[in-house]
């Protein structure tokens, strides 16, 4: 294939790498030697880091915990523009400010609708296996360039601008990814299993209200802990689904399957485990509260949970 | 029952909870619950690295798509991003900021229920138009908002576009997790058309947009109640109002 998602790490790669640069030259950051080998490091681990022996990269990691646990980035409040300076430019390149923020989601579906199967002499023109990120990297260069022409400023600025935000987001850029890591540990020694073997062992599944419940509560409350649905589905899907509510209670699969998913999904929106959902949001929009994203869902998705239990029990 | 079942590495789901309800660093807490898992299992310290090393380098896709977004967003709000969509928000005087996040709900709802997740995301839509918008809408309703309610709007920006998100997509048949629902059947030996179980979403994905947006109109009166006191330039919407009616 041509345009690889390896490209699209060295870039990520590089564009930490040029940010721990500025910080470990800027003289104000509070902590800027520790900020700036947090970044450098998990720059490097981007671009070079498959390439590592394992067990050096699970070092590398513990240590960039560390560094986090120890207060190595305290958050620095982005430095902005005074307010008048950025009305006035709002006024006067205007609607035209819109064009590169739109340029990426048009550019990711467009991507992945046109480029996902075209081949030249042959070869994949992207990445076949991750047609959406690859367009979603390809739309954020277009979207740069788009940027710099709209506003007649350089790379190297929205590269300074760049790492105001990761600063201001901190180590919470990195937790989606521990989280998987986290995950798969899980899975790895079967945590999963063995919770779902204890708790189908101690529910009494044979009244069937309780079972329809114990499984959408069951689907919501390991999302929770396993970050997702996909990783919880397998475990309550062939714990209780397939064997009790089918085989049982003679339900019909398709249902089972969504409504369980779904339950899923609810707890997907109260648990800190799916933190690019969750938490990095809560970031972006410099919350102080970390859970407040959580907070505003925890309510819509318990309501979800219980409509979720009914529908199942009606219509399975 | 004769396989045995190690229930020793539960002990990582009891550090996670401990350590998140304690408001301990969370990466720090999960590199703990990983060794500790990993320690249960029996494996051995350098295999539990290689295990942790190897896991972090394939994950590495996850950080990319609000990291990829950074400088373009940065460079913009630089340019006044922010202040354009708040004006422009502004000018619309019907709209009100859980009207107009209800409105975002549905929208991200049936743009992924047609396949078209990409329309929307934290980084690249809620961060630079979405909370911005609500923000401009609630400020010309009530002037400046205080602290605690522009915080609880921003939230509920973000979680709409979640919401939005997870009960759309999976109304979309060729969505991976309805796939992964069917291939799952099957090898359970149930054959099930990915038709049939993308169409099961639907009563609970309309169920959710009702939720959320009672919860959405709801935050409109949350806004009323903190807000309305207080403003003058609400004095003069109200005013308006009534002179209109």
């Amino acid at each position: 294939m041509i345009a690889s998602v390896e490209y699209l790490y060295w870039l990520a790669g590089g564009l930490l790498f040029v940010s721990s640069l500025v910080i470990g030259r800027d003289r104000a950051h509070p902590r800027r030697l520790f900020a700036a080998a947090f970044w450098m490091d998990l720059g490097l681990l981007f671009i070079a880091g498959d390439k590592m022996p394992p067990a050096a990269v699970g070092a590398q990691v513990l240590a960039l915990s560390v560094i986090a646990a120890g207060g190595g980035l305290r958050k620095s409040k982005p430095r902005r523009l005074p307010s008048s300076v950025r009305e006035a430019s709002a006024l006067r390149i205007g609607s035209k400010l819109l064009i590169p923020a739109l340029a990426i989601p048009v550019c990711t579906l467009g991507g992945t609708i046109a480029l996902g199967k075209m081949k030249i002499g042959g070869v994949f023109l992207i990445d076949p296996a991750n047609t959406n990120l690859v367009s979603f990297g390809i739309g954020c260069i277009i979207a740069l360039g788009l940027a710099c022409w709209m506003t007649r400023d350089t790379v190297l600025q929205s590269v300074r601008q760049s790492r105001e935000l990761t600063d201001a987001i901190g180590w919470t850029l990195v937790l989606p990814q521990m989280l998987a890591m986290l995950a798969a540990m899980f899975q790895h020694t079967g945590v999963g299993s063995s919770a779902a073997y204890l708790a189908s062992h101690y529910i009494a599944t044979d009244v069937r209200w309780i079972a329809v419940a114990f499984y959408c509560v069951g689907m919501a409350v390991f999302s929770m802990i396993l970050g997702g649905g996909a990783a919880a589905f397998p475990l309550m899907a062939g714990g209780i689904g397939v064997p009790v509510l089918v085989g049982i209670y003679h339900g019909s699969a398709a249902e089972i399957a969504a409504l369980g998913m779904l339950s899923g999904y609810a707890g997907v929106l109260m648990t800190p485990m799916a933190a690019h959902f969750n938490l990095i949001p809560a970031a972006l929009l410099e919350l102080p509260d970390k859970y407040g994203v959580i907070r505003a869902q925890a309510p819509t998705a318990i309501c979800i949970l219980a409509v979720n239990v009914v529908l199942l029990y009606f219509l399975m | 029952m004769s396989t045995t079942i190690n229930f020793l590495p539960l002990i990582g789901v009891a550090v996670v909870a401990a350590g998140f309800v304690c408001r301990f660093n969370p990466m720090l807490v999960v590199s703990i619950a990983a060794i500790a898992t990993g320690v249960a299992a029996k494996m051995s310290f350098y295999e539990i690295l290689a295990q942790v090393g190897s896991d972090f380098i394939k994950a590495r896709n996850l950080p990319l798509i609000t990291l990829l977004a950074l400088p373009v967003i940065g460079l913009l709000e630089r340019h006044g991003l922010r202040e354009y969509v708040q004006g422009v928000i502004g000018r619309v005087r019907t709209a009100t900021a859980g009207r107009f996040l209800i409105v975002y709900l549905f929208v991200r709802q049936i743009s992924s229920a047609i396949g078209l997740v990409s329309l929307g995301g934290q980084a690249q839509m809620v961060r630079p138009l979405i909370a911005p918008m609500a923000e401009g809408v609630a400020q010309s309703r009530y002037g400046k908002l205080g602290d605690q309610q522009l915080y609880r709007l921003r939230a509920f920006a973000a979680s709409t576009d979640n919401i939005g998100l997870f009960y759309g997509e999976d109304i979309f048949v060729a969505f991976g997790a309805v796939l992964f629902m069917q291939n799952f059947l099957h090898t359970a030996g149930l054959s099930v058309d990915p038709t049939r179980i993308a169409l099961a979403g639907l009563p609970t994905a309309i169920c959710v947009f009702a939720i959320h947006s009672f919860r959405l109109y709801r935050l409109d009166a949350y806004l009323d109640r903190e807000l309305t006191a207080v403003s003058i330039p609400n004095v003069s919407a109200t005013a308006h109002k009534e002179i209109r009616s």
